[in-house]
């Protein structure tokens, strides 16, 4: 099951560079939150905020808190490795480990992990696989075939597997349609709506179209603000700011 | 066809232009093979000369026995291969872990002043002449030991071994993609974790490539060997005696005035090619095994 997720008063910077001001923003359990705005807004940045990978690039900062299912992933005592087995995520561009075969990419966050127990293991490289649903595609040559041997589509929902192969709570994806043709794209979007079944879904996206298809909440950020945030078709019909209005008819971004 | 791409100029019509832009294209082609030609060509006039030349005294007394005093006819270089193959081995386990090693710390961490150091250094220590290693390894561990030792052959060797790989590694592991580093943070695998079973194991092939240039090129140094290894015409497993090395022994038969040591030592030059082209090849092989099909 998935939880709820909470960002308060979230700063970012790159060196001296603010990217993200008081951000503050729910994400309701069991529900698709869409991020949207235009390019360099932070919304890259604001997720990647959301399982502490933002802090891995050199001179980058965070402050303020993100709470997940009630507990702030910022606190003092809490590992960032803690953070991102529940909090998995789904990058721009399909990034499968290139060495790897189909097996050893799912099982990667398990093993690497420690994870000793082939019999379960084999389980739930099937049920992740079929949970992105990739298995029917490549149950015949799972340990034999490369992961970076698949389709820029498949290579997707394989990245999907491999994150919920570690059973995380929160999915966040960044923009993971983006390198996609409309086919895989629909596919994706049909596995979020799935997905949202067993987790809180946060998906940025450069289309506009997608977050109305998908999201149950959109915000819209721009300029490292987080401007208006709202269900999803409030935001598209009905937007409460002016500047939100002009983005989603298009009329700037 | 690709003629048919340019539909404003047919076949017909084709003008000075076209016709001078196909001459230039054979002409730079032919070039190009004409380099590669002559890139292979030292290559394999130095192999067949050695085959020429060293063919005649290959024989299974070669390959099995300690030379004979000087005098007797016969004897082999059984000895001295063996002895390549420890000092080779030595050089190895020394050069292997500290070349990767600090090829990791230079590619994840090299940032820092330190690391800038660390890459100056092992780039002056790719140009220090390998006498000059030799003498330095002679002062900090044959003085030490006071006698000449296979072991001391192994530390040259193994100095000589690490800036290659410190660089080779270095470049591999900048060369994967940072979104591969990030797949595995991002699944909540540790750093050191994600350094050693992915990253560095995304550039494997690359790092051994740097590894077997490292290998074939000091298997044939002799002479940080004259004052380490030294040399020896029996057989002698132990580390802490001077032990024979086929570089060494081929120097030595070579500068002699027998002619039955000089063809000895072109079938000693043969086998130490041989014998290197062979190592590599093996670890090409055991490596390129349980890499999955389609992989980079």
């Amino acid at each position: 099951m998935g939880v709820g997720m909470e960002a308060r008063n979230l700063n970012a910077w790159f060196g001296p560079a603010q990217v993200l001001h008081g951000i503050s923003m729910d994400m309701a359990a069991n529900q698709v939150t869409a991020i949207i705005g235009p390019s360099g807004c932070g919304k890259s940045t604001f997720i990647r905020c959301l399982n502490r990978l933002h802090e891995t690039v050199p001179g980058a900062r965070v402050e303020g808190k993100v709470q997940v299912g009630g507990n702030d992933i910022y606190g003092r005592s809490v590992p960032a490795v803690e953070v991102r087995r529940r909090v998995g995520m789904v990058f721009q561009k399909p990034n499968p480990f290139p060495t790897m075969s189909i097996y050893d990419n799912v099982a990667a966050g398990l093993k690497l992990n420690g994870f000793r127990n082939r019999r379960e293991l084999d389980q739930i490289v099937e049920h992740s696989l079929c949970q992105a649903a990739l298995w029917d595609e490549v149950k015949d040559q799972v340990k034999k075939k490369s992961g970076a041997s698949l389709s820029g589509g498949q290579q997707q929902r394989l990245c999907i597997a491999r994150a919920l192969a570690v059973a995380p709570e929160v999915l966040l994806m960044d923009e993971p349609c983006s390198a996609l043709d409309p086919i895989s794209t629909s596919k994706i979007e049909e596995l979020v709506f799935e997905l949202k079944k067993d987790y809180t879904v946060v998906i940025v996206t450069h289309n506009m179209q997608q977050a109305s298809r998908v999201a149950d909440f959109t915000g819209f950020f721009l300029l490292g603000y987080l401007v208006e945030f709202d269900r999803t078709e409030r935001v598209f019909t009905n937007p409460a700011d002016k500047r939100t209005e002009d983005y989603v008819t298009g009329r700037f971004g | 066809m690709p003629e048919n791409r340019t539909p404003t100029s047919p076949a017909s019509s084709r003008g000075l232009r076209y016709w001078w832009r196909l001459l230039l294209d054979r002409v730079v082609t032919v070039l190009t093979v004409l380099c590669a030609v002559l890139v292979l060509a030292p290559l394999v006039a130095i192999f067949a000369y050695l085959v020429y030349r060293g063919i005649g005294a290959l024989n299974w007394a070669f390959l099995t026995q300690t030379p004979k005093p000087v005098g007797e006819l016969g004897g082999g270089m059984a000895n001295a291969m063996v002895g390549s193959a420890i000092i080779l081995g030595i050089a190895s386990v020394i050069g292997v872990p500290l070349g990767i090693g600090s090829g990791i710390f230079l590619a994840e961490h090299g940032n820092q002043r330190f690391a800038q150091l660390v890459r100056f250094t092992a780039d002056v220590l790719n140009g220090v002449p390998s006498i000059v290693t030799g003498i330095a390894v002679y002062s900090l561990v044959v003085l030490q030991q006071k006698h000449f030792s296979g072991f001391a052959g192994g530390v040259a060797l193994g100095i000589m071994m690490v800036p290659t790989i410190t660089r080779t590694t270095e470049e591999m592991l900048l060369m994967v993609p940072n979104i591969v580093r990030e797949a595995s943070l991002g699944l909540g695998i540790p750093r050191w974790r994600t350094t050693l079973s992915v990253v560095l194991r995304t550039a494997t092939s690359g790092v051994i490539t740097g590894i077997m240039l490292a290998f074939a090129r000091v298997a044939g140094e002799t002479a940080p060997l004259l004052f380490t290894a030294f040399g020896n015409q029996f057989w002698s497993l132990k580390l802490n005696q001077p032990m024979a090395a086929l570089p060494l022994q081929i120097y030595v038969y070579a500068i002699s005035p027998f002619d039955d040591w000089h063809r000895q030592a072109w079938a000693g030059a043969l086998m130490l090619i041989v014998l290197i082209v062979g190592a590599v090849a093996a670890v090409r092989v055991a490596t390129s095994r349980g890499m999955v099909r389609g992989a980079a």
